[in-house]
């Protein structure tokens, strides 16, 4: 087995050579991808249940095209009209399932910690695919490798993470990513949602004026406000959000240099991006979302070994 | 512990090549219907080799030449996950002749998998095999190759390896 884990329950578990492997067979998939024949018989013996307790647009739809792509044989299941709401424990679930010999789980879940409780007490692999408000690997590598692929590396490049720093599985995912590929980071946003034990923990910097973050940066991850986590008022509107922090035209011609507008979406359009940023050409969004596919398709191959 | 012994030295493999290169130019010459593809990972500096003085001997022809990594073909991927390299076909094969290029053939597996591999782009006319060693009364799949630079006899236990360094040669393995 090429990777140093079994499982990608969170990016904290990978190595800078796990990264690297898994961004190098990325881009071998991709390839695959660009072909008349997108497919590939790699995983064909491999049956992989899709575990979303969590609504999901983009990655539910990117794990699934992986999966065919690989040839894997796949299950959907989501948590709204199963027997999870006739009170079933996520165990019970996940054993019901594996009675029916699956050997890869891809797992969306709203509690933190979800995927690694699974890891320890059944014997399929997992990959989360969120969980809480905790990691989002693939996430992380799907931008690191959008970043790469645009950029040419990592090391020493400038990535402002902005946003809703304190709910976002994807900020944790991406500061701790790139952190290990050697990147400067710096999280940008409203004081109330930028956890202060960051720059402690990670070495982050902080920044409250999104003008000096944009000034600062290469690349500009822009986050969602996750207004479903936040059982507080932190900040007073969405419109006061958006004058402050929102990213629009006007904003990125007065920085007088070009930087790449990241989002792993969904958008909230004129909250945190204006339209005219969002579908410009410094969007990277929609080659994160054709990335994500390569992403997921390199992590499933590369975790389908025997163990 | 493994004895080794080296069974084609510089000179002797270079001569072999060239030697495969001229058949592969009395059949294809001139190339238009025909393009060559070298195997990933260790099949390349063979085929790079070949293509290379081909090119040399016709500078005025437009040879297509590409790489192809079967790494997601291979029928073996369970038991040990194989890192890809780069496929490169920056032409169509639809229609054309293929000659695959690959330095060992043994067991047939790989060469199995390239099928695979290249039939997912496209539908070639016809593809012939080369290879520098071919290691006989080994295979374990209906295959031949159709220009061999070498044939050897060997047991299961032994391996074959070519190496394209600043010593190129080909070396045969005695597992102990």
């Amino acid at each position: 087995m090429q990777l140093s884990t079994r499982h990608l329950l969170g990016i904290r578990d990978l190595s800078h050579t796990d990264i690297e492997t898994i961004l190098d067979t990325a881009l071998q998939f991709k390839d695959v991808l660009q072909r008349p024949i997108k497919k590939v018989p790699s995983l064909r013996d491999v049956t992989i249940v899709n575990l979303f307790y969590e609504n999901s647009t983009r990655t539910r739809i990117s794990f699934e095209i992986a999966e065919k792509r690989l040839s894997a044989d796949i299950i959907n299941f989501s948590a709204s009209g199963s027997s999870v709401s006739k009170g079933e424990t996520l165990l019970d679930t996940v054993n019901n399932i594996l009675s029916m010999k699956v050997d890869m789980v891809v797992m969306r879940h709203n509690a933190t910690g979800a995927p690694h409780f699974l890891a320890r007490h059944i014997p399929a692999t997992i990959i989360n695919a969120g969980d809480g408000i905790n990691e989002h690997p693939t996430q992380a590598l799907l931008d690191a490798f959008s970043i790469r692929e645009r950029l040419g590396g990592l090391e020493g490049r400038k990535i402002a993470i902005i946003g809703d720093i304190m709910h976002s599985r994807v900020a944790m995912s991406n500061i701790q990513l790139l952190k290990k590929m050697g990147a400067e980071i710096m999280v940008a946003g409203p004081p109330t949602l930028i956890p202060k034990h960051l720059q402690e923990a990670f070495g982050v910097r902080i920044e409250y004026d999104l003008q000096k973050a944009l000034q600062w940066c290469d690349v500009a991850n822009v986050l969602r406000i996750q207004l479903e986590r936040q059982n507080q008022v932190l900040f007073s509107t969405l419109r006061e959000y958006s004058l402050a922090y929102g990213i629009h035209r006007r904003l990125l011609d007065s920085l007088g240099r070009e930087i790449l507008i990241m989002h792993p979406g969904p958008i909230n359009r004129g909250v945190e991006l204006d339209s005219d940023v969002a579908d410009s050409g410094h969007s990277l969004i929609l080659e994160q979302v054709e990335n994500g596919v390569a992403i997921r398709m390199a992590v499933l191959y590369l975790l389908s070994g025997k163990t | 512990m493994s004895e080794q012994r080296i069974i084609m030295e510089k000179a002797q493999l270079e001569l072999t090549l060239k030697r495969l290169t001229h058949q592969l130019i009395e059949n294809h010459h001139p190339f238009c219907d025909t393009c060559f593809i070298g195997i990933q990972p260790r099949g390349v500096a063979v085929s790079d080799f070949v293509v290379g003085y081909m090119r040399q001997l016709h500078p005025d022809l437009k040879i297509d030449y590409g790489r192809l990594d079967i790494t997601f073909y291979r029928d073996d991927i369970r038991n040990r996950i194989h890192l890809p390299s780069e496929t490169v076909l920056p032409f169509s094969i639809e229609n054309r002749k293929v000659v695959l290029i690959d330095d060992v053939l043994y067991t047939g597996r790989t060469i199995r998998a390239a099928l695979d591999a290249l039939l997912d782009n496209g539908r070639p006319s016809r593809v012939e095999l080369c290879v520098v060693v071919d290691r006989l009364y080994s295979r374990q799949l209906p295959i031949h190759p159709d220009y061999v630079g070498r044939s050897i006899d060997s047991i299961v236990t032994q391996k074959v390896k070519l190496y394209w360094d600043e010593h190129p040669r080909v070396v045969l393995y005695d597992s102990l």
